[in-house]
């Protein structure tokens, strides 16, 4: 019996040693940016590599919050991904139901061109699309930001290939047979069962927005009303002369809102994702 | 009651009485229209219409200031011709698939793993997922000293093994491995939480049923989970696909210290300089827009190419 039961103990054993050495690896850069931004830019660059706090953490900060309006640019951050997330959500699951659940004339071609949508460089619309802008008044403004990411065709993709494999027929014929219209269908039906999908992409959306900087770069022209990623960059912009502690500390701090919103939805991600389906 | 149309993939068995049949598509489906007119009319502005004016871009000279001036197809001609354009399809090509490969089979072996283990399953999750949600800019000044030649981490590995420094930031396969390096550890965990949740979705009695005919875990694998993975599969390959083909950030970020002509010269001999960047060089460098779109029209059907080739290969397979 003992010799039965030595065999899946070790094979467990072995598991998590392999799942922790992964971990290690995926959070070591942290450690190390946390360990980075205790240290002046000279200290950073000696040799052999830092691998413990140093003591110019508050110095770095202080840095920081002289050379940034922080928390003015946070701000403009938290606007924006907000309100990019809630609107995605909305558009997105209400496309990805039709497209998932329904046929109708034309839908292999607007699906298609979905796809297509995806695979087109955003780079490629970025110099007309600020002419665009610019016509209507809004660069300067978050609405630049806002109103052309709430299209977003990588989140029906996502929702549609979840909802296909998660919303059985049988529970949307049950809610037709008790007269349940289009939208009661959406609100009652489907949104409960892909509430796991939608932490998903509301997450991923939010940081997505977060972290973007290309575009924001460009349509945000006053340099004192920017995003936060925008305003890190400003710092990272004079290569040589660059303070990378300071840097560090920035893109650390940075980083704080995103843990938050991600340790609120991982519940729903790491949980209930994995009971929900992905299917094609 | 019973006017909705039948459920996906199943045109032939509406639910509809025939009498219902002849009314208009339009009227009949006019709130599934409704539903997506959102996306499509958003798209339409910020999309289509800058995509469609990208388009006629590309037949012109414009330095985006002056007036334009119409050039044919010769932006198209020189494109072809263009070696260095080749050389940023190769090099993203290069990187592409030095970060995904790696990526997708770690990831379906985390995502086993995490299947499979117990405990401190939220733990690893949560951890392996980490990665995703820095910023490209905090992740490439870290992994730019990682790589760093006289103060880096990997040199000092190495020597501590006893082998040579490497110029990773200097050299052209240096600077592939590095900038794929990047990609891998930023997208394995986001691929494994996604494979998980296919492999959570595969009925316990076909593991069962597998069990009982003799089939090791290898088997197991191969033949219950990987045909049941399939969509999933898919989605991973085509978002790889299209995002990593676009790869911009990270060896715009990682090379920007080491090139001392352009921040999105891609590094000593350009062997970073992926297509995205040189789009951007073309444009914003040299303020030739008109070719800039011809290039960006280039990227679009490698993409588009690529993506074909993926799905293909991946639905061809047993047909799911």
């Amino acid at each position: 019996m003992a010799s039965t039961l030595r065999g899946p103990r070790r094979r467990g054993i072995a598991l998590h040693a392999v799942l922790v050495a992964g971990l290690l690896l995926s959070a070591f850069p942290f450690y190390w940016a946390v360990i980075m931004s205790t240290h002046t830019s000279t200290e950073i660059f000696s040799y052999p590599p830092k691998l413990l706090p140093g003591s110019h953490f508050a110095e770095n900060v202080r840095h920081l919050f002289d050379n940034i309006d922080f928390f003015g640019s946070m701000l403009n951050s938290l606007l924006v991904a907000v309100s990019v997330t809630v609107l995605v959500l909305f558009l997105d699951s209400l496309a990805a139901f039709v497209f998932a659940k329904f046929d109708f004339p034309g839908r292999k071609v607007l699906f298609a061109l979905l796809m297509a949508i995806f695979m087109v460089p955003a780079q490629l619309a970025a110099i007309p699309q600020f002419v665009i802008m610019a016509k209507i008044g809004w660069i300067g403004s978050m609405t630049a930001l806002i109103v052309p990411a709430a299209a977003n065709a990588f989140g029906i993709f996502w929702m549609r290939q979840y909802m296909k494999g998660a919303i059985h027929d049988e529970l949307l014929d049950a809610a037709k047979l008790d007269g349940a219209g289009f939208l009661r269908q959406y609100w009652h039906v489907a949104l409960p069962v892909v509430r796991p999908g939608l932490a998903f992409l509301g997450i991923f959306t939010f940081m997505a927005q977060w972290n973007d900087y290309a575009w924001p770069l460009i349509a945000l022209t006053d340099p004192d009303n920017v995003t936060l990623q925008v305003a890190l960059s400003q710092l990272n912009g004079n290569h040589g002369t660059t303070d990378y502690g300071m840097v560090m500390t920035g893109a650390l701090l940075a980083l704080v809102p995103l843990l938050i919103v991600f340790a609120v939805g991982a519940r729903q991600i790491i949980g209930d994702l994995a009971k929900g389906a992905v299917r094609g | 009651m019973a006017t909705l149309p039948a459920v996906q993939d199943a045109p032939a068995a509406v639910a509809d009485t025939p009498a219902a049949r002849p009314r208009s598509g339009l009227r009949r489906y006019w709130h599934l229209y409704a539903a997506i007119s959102p996306f499509y009319l958003l798209f339409l502005a910020f999309g289509l219409i800058p995509v469609g004016f990208s388009l006629y871009l590309s037949f012109h000279r414009w330095d985006g200031l002056g007036p334009m001036e119409w050039a044919g197809a010769a932006q198209y001609r020189y494109l072809l011709a263009d070696s260095d354009f080749w050389q940023s399809i190769g090099n993203t090509i290069v990187i592409w698939a030095l970060a995904t490969f790696p990526m997708i089979f770690l990831a379906m072996v985390t995502a086993v793993m995490l299947n499979s283990a117990v405990r401190f399953k939220n733990v690893y999750r949560f951890a392996y997922f980490l990665p995703n949600v820095t910023s490209i800019v905090a992740v490439a000044i870290v992994f730019g000293s990682v790589f760093s030649t006289n103060f880096g981490l990997m040199n000092a590995l190495l020597q501590a093994v006893g082998l040579d420094q490497v110029a990773w930031l200097n050299t052209p396969w240096g600077i592939k491995v590095a900038v794929a390096t990047l990609m891998t550890w930023q997208w394995t965990g986001y691929n494994a939480i996604i494979f998980l949740a296919g492999l959570q979705t595969v009925p316990s009695e076909l593991y069962e049923a597998a069990r009982i005919d003799g089939a090791g875990p290898v088997q197991t694998f191969f033949r219950v989970t990987l045909p049941l993975m399939r969509p999933v599969l898919l989605f991973v390959l085509i978002v790889s696909t299209v995002t990593g083909l676009q790869s911009f950030a990270e060896p715009q970020v990682l090379l920007q210290t080491t090139a001392n002509e352009s921040t999105f010269s891609g590094g000593p001999d350009h062997a970073g300089r992926t297509m995205v960047l040189y789009f951007f060089q073309q444009t914003f460098d040299n303020n030739d827009f008109g070719y800039g779109a011809a290039v960006a029209w280039g990227i679009f059907l490698v993409v588009v190419l690529f993506s074909i080739i993926n799905w293909r290969l991946v639905r061809r397979r047993g047909e799911a």
